[in-house]
């Protein structure tokens, strides 16, 4: 056997793969000029602000520098990437009505079996635009929106205009200056004062495109005293190319009011995934982000939690598994900016065959922020000698009267445990397959149920051939 | 004729290039229970953990065969699934994994059949109770915030669930307290039959009350020093084993894995 070839090798992700012929109605030109950002302004038919607000996120991206820190990202060249494609159907909201190769990607995904299932509502975007939106009629009734940007942007233009890309600004780095002018699709949801979505809504995204880019946008604004579940699921092919998914998230939860944000990515290995999600959380209100990252040849992602108000409380649970080149640089960030604030981030990853997992995260307090409240835990597990691990945890903390605590914990899987298990008669791949698990467990749990078992699964694919 | 089951011969073994094993011999058959005693560092560990293939120990010459097959070429696994149970001295703890959920797993594949859930949950159930282990404990990862003795009697409780031919206890009564080793000790006496045998390392004979013990093996500086009757652990709780005349000072820092 060729050790070496396993480190390069990907996967047979079996369904994740499947590719559909490239079907578009309209395909914008590779690359990134004021024109294409105009034609895709046109194309979805924007408000006068939007195309203004496109047009200067574009100027923004232009003068701002790349990160210089995190992962190299030299082979994002943006000439290259086709940063809208429309398929060629309509957004439907009768699933027998969307395109059958579509409709088979998403049965594929379980994604209507899910909503027939489990779910309240749900959301399925292919390439740029979301092709189904649908959720249960009573919500409706009570006043619940859950429907595509696209659609938002006419039925609620003055919600939208209000707060969108005000919590994430194009200012606040290149990638959200670049969602700032090319973005669509995307999911938007209200959830009014008082009403308790007890069934999560769930939108799920699938870029199919080879060379393309997906921008999509998620608002959502849970007022006084409300409560949602809101699931997200991304995946793609793979392709010899690179593709780059640059979405944003934007989270509103107002006084009293909690959401719980789960997201499994298991992007192809082909996937720069470089995504900005961040909450906005009000007095006594609560964000709570349970995330697993699989996926993509380079994924950038911290979950920021501002706390705003007193006694409002953010909770992170995160899994990441880097498998052979795979650079996943993910953590989360909590700023306390009132006092009473609580946060707990739990992270854990997993690297094999040369992976690379980074926790990147930061704690900030505020001066005025007295008797918060901190915790952050990040274990990580290295299944061999060629994988890495990094922890980079910045607190910052500007008074005195707070309660933080930190631990890291970087370890290698225990060949003693391994023997243990053997000795009860379970192979040795099993035998790593379950420390593996029993290492994702306490996030894993945390998870919706279909999703702890695709990640169990993502588990042992991972390990098949890691033996020997 | 007894069906023979173990049978060591002329066994040397190193760890990390150092002799520990010299020239060991030893033979079970079905039906019956060995017990082995020596001085710390004299190799007790080292030669259980050998049956079981740990990949720590090296064998430098002779064999260990099981049922008339050598199985010095097996993986661990193998030799567990041919009917070799360890007891451990230190049960490794495993989080995130339940101890119903590793005698499920570990039945299945010894069994080489998927269990049915609700007769392994009853059979789980009546185990449990037999070795005064609280039901709570089959949703607990395994030895995770266990004490000693908790420890040593989910060493038994795998014993009991997974029936294994030859097991092989490694001071599984030592940190138990006075009932705590009357619950194991009954709980072997349970498991015995005339179609399994069990080897056990003690240093303490309260364990070998409920049993009836065929041969107990004094081993000093990696070899069988001397093999007698159960009468022979009188006399070493006695007199100790100096007087048997073997180096044993000088092995006293042999083994450091398993002191």
């Amino acid at each position: 056997m060729d050790k070496k070839k396993t480190v390069v090798e990907d996967i047979d992700r079996g369904l994740y793969d499947i590719k559909n012929k490239d079907r578009y109605r309209y395909k914008a030109s590779k690359g990134l000029t004021p024109q294409i950002v105009l034609d895709i302004s046109k194309e979805k038919n924007d408000p006068e602000w939007m195309r203004e607000f496109r047009l200067r996120s574009l100027e923004i991206y232009n003068q701002t520098p790349m990160p210089t820190w995190g992962p190299s990202l030299h082979e994002l060249d943006m000439d290259d990437i086709v940063t809208y494609v429309r398929p060629d159907t309509e957004m439907k909201g009768k699933w027998q009505e969307v395109p059958d190769d579509i409709k088979d990607t998403f049965e594929r995904l379980g994604i209507p079996q899910a909503e027939r299932e489990s779910l309240a509502g749900v959301g399925a975007q292919y390439d740029s635009e979301v092709v189904y939106h649908s959720v249960k009629e009573e919500l409706v009734k009570q006043g619940v929106v859950y429907t595509d940007m696209e659609s938002a942007l006419r039925e609620y233009e003055p919600m939208i205009k209000e707060y969108f890309m005000k919590l994430v600004t194009p200012n606040d780095h290149k990638f959200v200056a670049l969602h700032g002018a090319v973005w669509s699709g995307g999911s938007f949801v209200y959830v009014p004062p008082g009403v308790q979505v007890e069934i999560p809504l769930q939108s799920y995204f699938r870029l199919n495109s080879p060379g393309a880019g997906q921008f999509e946008h998620t608002l959502i604004i849970v007022d006084k005293g409300a409560k949602l579940h809101f699931i997200e699921g991304c995946s793609a092919p793979k392709y010899n190319v690179t593709n780059l998914h640059a979405g944003c998230v934007e989270l509103y939860i107002k006084e009293d009011a909690s959401l719980r944000y789960s997201t499994i990515e298991n992007w192809s290995r082909n996937m720069l995934n470089l995504n900005t999600k961040r909450a906005l959380v009000e007095k006594n209100g609560s964000i709570e982000w349970v995330s697993g990252s699989f996926g993509s040849k380079i994924s950038m992602l911290y979950p920021r939690s501002i706390l705003k108000g007193e006694g409002a409380r953010a909770d992170f649970n995160g899994v990441t598994f880097a498998a052979g080149g795979q650079v996943l640089d993910t953590g989360a960030a909590v700023i306390h900016a009132a006092p009473y604030t609580s946060s707990n981030i739990n992270s854990r990853s997993i690297s094999k065959g040369g992976g690379v997992a980074v926790y990147r995260g930061a704690v900030k307090v505020a001066a005025n922020a007295h008797h918060c409240k901190s915790l952050v835990s990040c274990e990580s597990l290295m299944l061999d000698d060629l994988s890495r691990s990094d922890t980079l945890p910045v607190i910052d903390i500007q008074n005195d009267e707070v309660d933080i605590g930190h631990e890291a914990k970087i370890g290698r899987i225990s060949e003693e445990a391994i023997f243990y298990l053997m000795s009860r008669g379970i192979s040795e791949q099993e035998a790593k397959a379950m420390i593996v698990r029993g290492f994702a467990e306490p996030i894993a749990k945390e998870l919706p149920l279909e999703y702890a078992v695709e990640m169990n699964n993502l588990i042992n694919i991972e390990l098949e051939g890691t033996i020997g | 004729m007894a069906e023979k089951l173990l049978a060591i011969h002329g066994l040397h073994a190193a760890v990390e290039g150092k002799e520990i094993l010299k020239g060991l011999n030893l033979e079970i058959n079905k039906g019956e229970v060995h017990v082995i005693m020596g001085p710390n560092g004299s190799g007790k560990s080292t030669l259980v953990n050998l049956i079981m293939g740990h990949p720590k120990y090296e064998i430098t010459a002779g064999s260990i065969a099981f049922e008339g097959e050598d199985i010095t070429a097996l993986k661990t696994y193998e030799r567990a699934r041919k009917g070799i149970f360890l007891s451990f001295q230190n049960p490794e703890e495993i989080p995130g994994i339940t101890v119903e959920n590793l005698l499920r797993t570990a039945k299945n594949a010894i069994t080489g059949e998927t269990i049915k859930i609700m007769a392994f949950k009853k059979e789980l159930k009546q185990a449990m109770e037999s070795l005064k282990i609280d039901n709570t404990y089959a949703a607990r990862h395994v030895n995770v915030g266990f004490s000693g003795g908790e420890k040593k009697r989910n060493e038994i409780l795998q014993m009991m669930m997974l029936n294994p031919q030859l097991a092989m206890l490694d001071e599984t009564d030592s940190g138990l307290d006075i009932d705590a080793v009357r619950i194991v000790s009954s709980g072997v006496k349970h498991f015995k039959n005339e179609q399994n045998a069990i080897l056990i390392i003690t240093h303490n004979t309260k364990i070998l009350e409920q049993l009836d013990v065929d041969y107990v093996h004094i081993l000093m500086n990696g070899k069988i020093l001397q093999t007698g009757d159960a009468s022979l652990i009188s006399q070493i709780n006695e007199n100790g084993f100096l007087h048997l005349g073997g180096d044993a000072l000088d092995s006293g820092e042999v083994n450091t894995l398993h002191g």
